[in-house]
């Protein structure tokens, strides 16, 4: 967090420089201090290095789309897009289609992929619209919409289907023939991607170094490789003329309107972008857990990604993909830590558990409230 | 409301006067709560063909009008003294229920334990409400994000607290491991219904639960009088034009950490008057999504971010808590069987607060 010293000093407007260690040490304060946090759990749990590893080669893959399609509004000056339930929400359309129409493994997915993706810039640019209409109110504007949309997703799902969308599938469907289950089995995608390339390497890793066991562990080879693909992508995104115009637009709206970006058009794209990302970055989830909550897979996509990101060091108006990736580490630690060390600590699960929801709207608070108090002392 | 004046000038026909009027009357109505009536009237006519007891629909909605009322008067001081929606309205509602357990560790019952529940709540709400002021000074225009995710991580910390409270009163507890309050806590050995059944009657069959809708008349009575005192029109002008309220001697920081205290411990005795109508104490999550009904009933009520009226309030919690009560047995009977008032009150609250959130920018 580099504006860390301004926050401790009101009025001071020192920074430490850039590349000294306090610099350093001020700027990652915020994921130093989760990392601290998830070794005192681990030691207070106990906790099995080799398990914990396993579970965050897992969560890395699960994860890491979804969390890495917060990063270009951010950079385009909208904030933490809260909106991002919305593509989470197209990617859910797209697979109940596939499973419907008995699409399988990598091509089902990936006719998933290609149906998301039209859905998602259409959600994205209705996503935009509003947006550009809340100016300076984006992500609580961007918060309340996911909501909004979410009604709408649940009476497509849960009331048209099957009475204005004809569709016949007893299987996915609730015995009244209106609606859809609870719960979507995704047998047939499921670890589609994870598990792509098992021809070439199934990603197993397991051997002993000087007889302590290391692994198993199994790698979601095709999906790093894909999440790998987006960082540089995202990264040759803002070398583009679209990636500066967005710099431009985030640092300040008026001047870039001056200069003769069209802003709004911007935003509007930078929406799309996130969201279909979002889309992908869903299909990605649901194809490692191999099953869909109809109605509640969608709603906890955007607080956590948001909480990760926050974790990993990022701003509402700086966020890198290191921060992204670091997030999903440190969030995921301690999301596996937090019951265990509940549990250790004053033998109650539950407590971990409930610390890590209040972890993760705890540090959405600190990050906002951080944010909003340094954008008005700059002022 | 400038074409409206408009219109009143002498412009020629009478059809044009007479449009005029119409376009008067819809600004002043405004799209969403034109929409609203309409779609409440329609489930009125919808239950009087499906031959429903509407006598029955009216009496559940005056409960429900009654019991949300006061958390929806939570919301006006916030919007009047600028600081805008208060989705942080749990912070208020934990202190409520943290009085609301606290009596009921003590066994009292009836009027003793429910505003035994209330003058316990105050103490903290005040303090609880002082301290979310000073944060939410510090973060002045981005209030709105903050406040709705101080309000998430409080129901969220409160829940460690909820497990941790070191009550071990056998009726509140878990069953097992004689520990942690209950997810719901049962009212009706303590003060359930205290407020609906005081001096309630039955007239044309209706069911007039009198003491509730006496204490939420009482409270907006209370606020009329403040805003007319000193202090409330010096917080109605910090609000309105805080530069201007601030060259004219008025502590503009003052009136807003005012108004949030306000709203916090308005908040946390309309949790309580809630519970007692309905029953229980919702502990644990059950607070997380609480202010964002309240939210849509002030907006349906015709608020806008920048102009709140007790007069909103009413309206509003009449409008949105008649719609919500009627809607499910309505569409229940009319779909046979499928539920869409939960979508509906989704749908319909959230594009409430998005249509504001989208307005206030264009001026």
């Amino acid at each position: 967090m580099a504006e860390k010293t301004v926050v401790m000093g009101p009025g001071k407007l020192a920074r430490a420089p850039r590349w000294s260690l306090a610099g350093f040490l001020s700027r990652s304060s915020v994921p130093l201090f989760f990392a601290a946090l998830c070794v005192v759990g681990m030691i207070a749990a106990r906790l099995d290095v080799n398990f914990l590893a396993r579970e965050l080669i897992i969560r890395l893959g699960r994860n890491s789309f979804l969390v890495l399609s917060l990063l270009i509004p951010v950079t385009a000056g909208l904030g933490l897009n809260f909106g991002i339930v919305i593509g989470a929400m197209a990617g859910q359309a797209a697979l109940v289609i596939i499973t419907h129409y008995k699409m399988t493994g990598l091509p089902g997915f990936l006719l998933a992929a290609v149906i998301a993706a039209p859905l998602g810039i259409l959600f994205g640019w209705l996503t935009g619209m509003v947006l550009n209409r809340a100016k300076g109110r984006e992500m609580v504007t961007s918060l309340i919409l996911g909501f909004f949309a979410n009604g709408l997703y649940q009476l497509v799902f849960l009331v048209l289907v099957g009475t204005l969308i004809p569709m016949r599938n007893p299987v996915m469907m609730l015995p009244s023939g209106i609606g859809l289950r609870n719960t979507v089995d995704l047998i047939e995608v499921s670890y589609a991607l994870d598990r792509a390339l098992d021809r070439v390497w199934n990603g197993m890793i397991s051997f002993q170094v000087g007889g302590f066991q290391v692994g198993p562990w199994r790698v979601p080879v095709m999906t790093l490789l894909v999440v790998a693909a987006l960082c540089v992508a995202l990264s040759f995104l803002a070398r583009t003329r679209l990636g500066q115009q967005m710099r431009a637009v985030g640092q300040d709206m008026h001047i870039a309107e001056v200069a003769g970006i069209n802003v709004n058009r911007v935003r509007i794209v930078a929406i799309i972008i996130s969201t279909v990302l979002a889309a992908w970055g869903q299909l990605i989830f649901l194809q490692n857990i191999g099953t869909l909550n109809t109605y509640n897979s969608h709603e906890q996509v955007g607080m956590f990604s948001i909480a990760a990101l926050l974790v990993g060091g990022a701003t509402t108006r700086r966020a890198t993909i290191w921060n992204a990736l670091v997030g999903v580490l440190l969030f995921h630690t301690l999301f596996v830590v937090s019951p265990l060390a509940g549990q250790a600590i004053v033998g109650i699960p539950q407590v971990g558990e409930y610390f890590r929801v209040f972890v993760a709207y705890g540090v959405i608070a600190v990050a906002l409230a951080l944010h909003a108090w340094q954008s008005k002392i700059k002022k | 409301m400038k074409r409206n004046r408009k219109a009143d000038k002498p412009s020629g026909s009478l059809a044009s006067a007479l449009k005029g009027k119409l376009i008067g009357i819809y600004e002043g109505l405004g799209l969403p709560r034109l929409i609203i009536s309409c779609f409440l009237l329609f489930l009125f006519v919808l239950a009087f063909i499906m031959k429903m007891d509407i006598t029955i629909l009216i009496s559940d909605s005056l409960v429900r009008v009654g019991m949300n009322g006061l958390l929806v008067l939570s919301l006006l001081p916030t919007l009047v003294c600028g600081v805008g929606l208060n989705f942080g309205l749990p912070v208020g509602i934990v202190c409520g229920l943290v009085g609301g357990v606290i009596s009921m560790s003590l066994d009292l019952t009836g009027f003793a334990g429910f505003f035994a529940a209330v003058g316990l709540s105050i103490p903290m709400a005040l303090v609880a409400g002082y301290v979310y002021a000073l944060l939410l000074d510090r973060v002045r225009g981005q209030e709105m994000m903050v406040s709705t995710y101080m309000g998430f991580s409080t129901v969220a910390a409160m829940c460690v607290f909820w497990l941790m409270v070191p009550i071990r009163h056998p009726a509140m507890i878990f069953a097992i491991g004689g520990q942690g309050l209950r997810y719901t806590l049962t009212l009706s050995n303590n003060f359930a219904k205290v407020l609906n059944n005081f001096l309630a009657f039955r007239v044309f069959g209706l069911t007039i639960p009198t003491g509730l809708l006496l204490f939420f008349a009482f409270f907006c009575f209370l606020a009329y009088l403040f805003f007319r005192s000193k202090v409330g029109i010096a917080m109605l002008a910090a609000g309105a034009n805080p530069l201007y309220a601030a060259s004219s001697g008025i502590k503009v920081r003052t009136m807003r950490a005012t108004g949030v205290v306000m709203s916090t411990v308005l908040a946390a005795i309309g949790i309580l008057v809630y519970a007692q109508s309905y029953g229980f104490l919702q502990l644990y999550t059950a607070p997380l999504y609480s202010a964002f009904p309240a939210v849509a009933s002030i907006l349906i009520g015709g608020a806008t971010l920048r102009k709140a009226t007790i007069g909103h309030v009413i309206i509003g919690s009449i409008l949105f808590h008649t719609l919500l009560t009627i809607a499910l047995p309505v569409t229940q009977t009319v779909l046979a069987g499928a539920d869409i008032s939960e979508i509906a009150r989704m749908i319909i609250s959230n594009g409430m607060i998005l249509y504001a959130l989208t307005r206030a920018g264009r001026r």
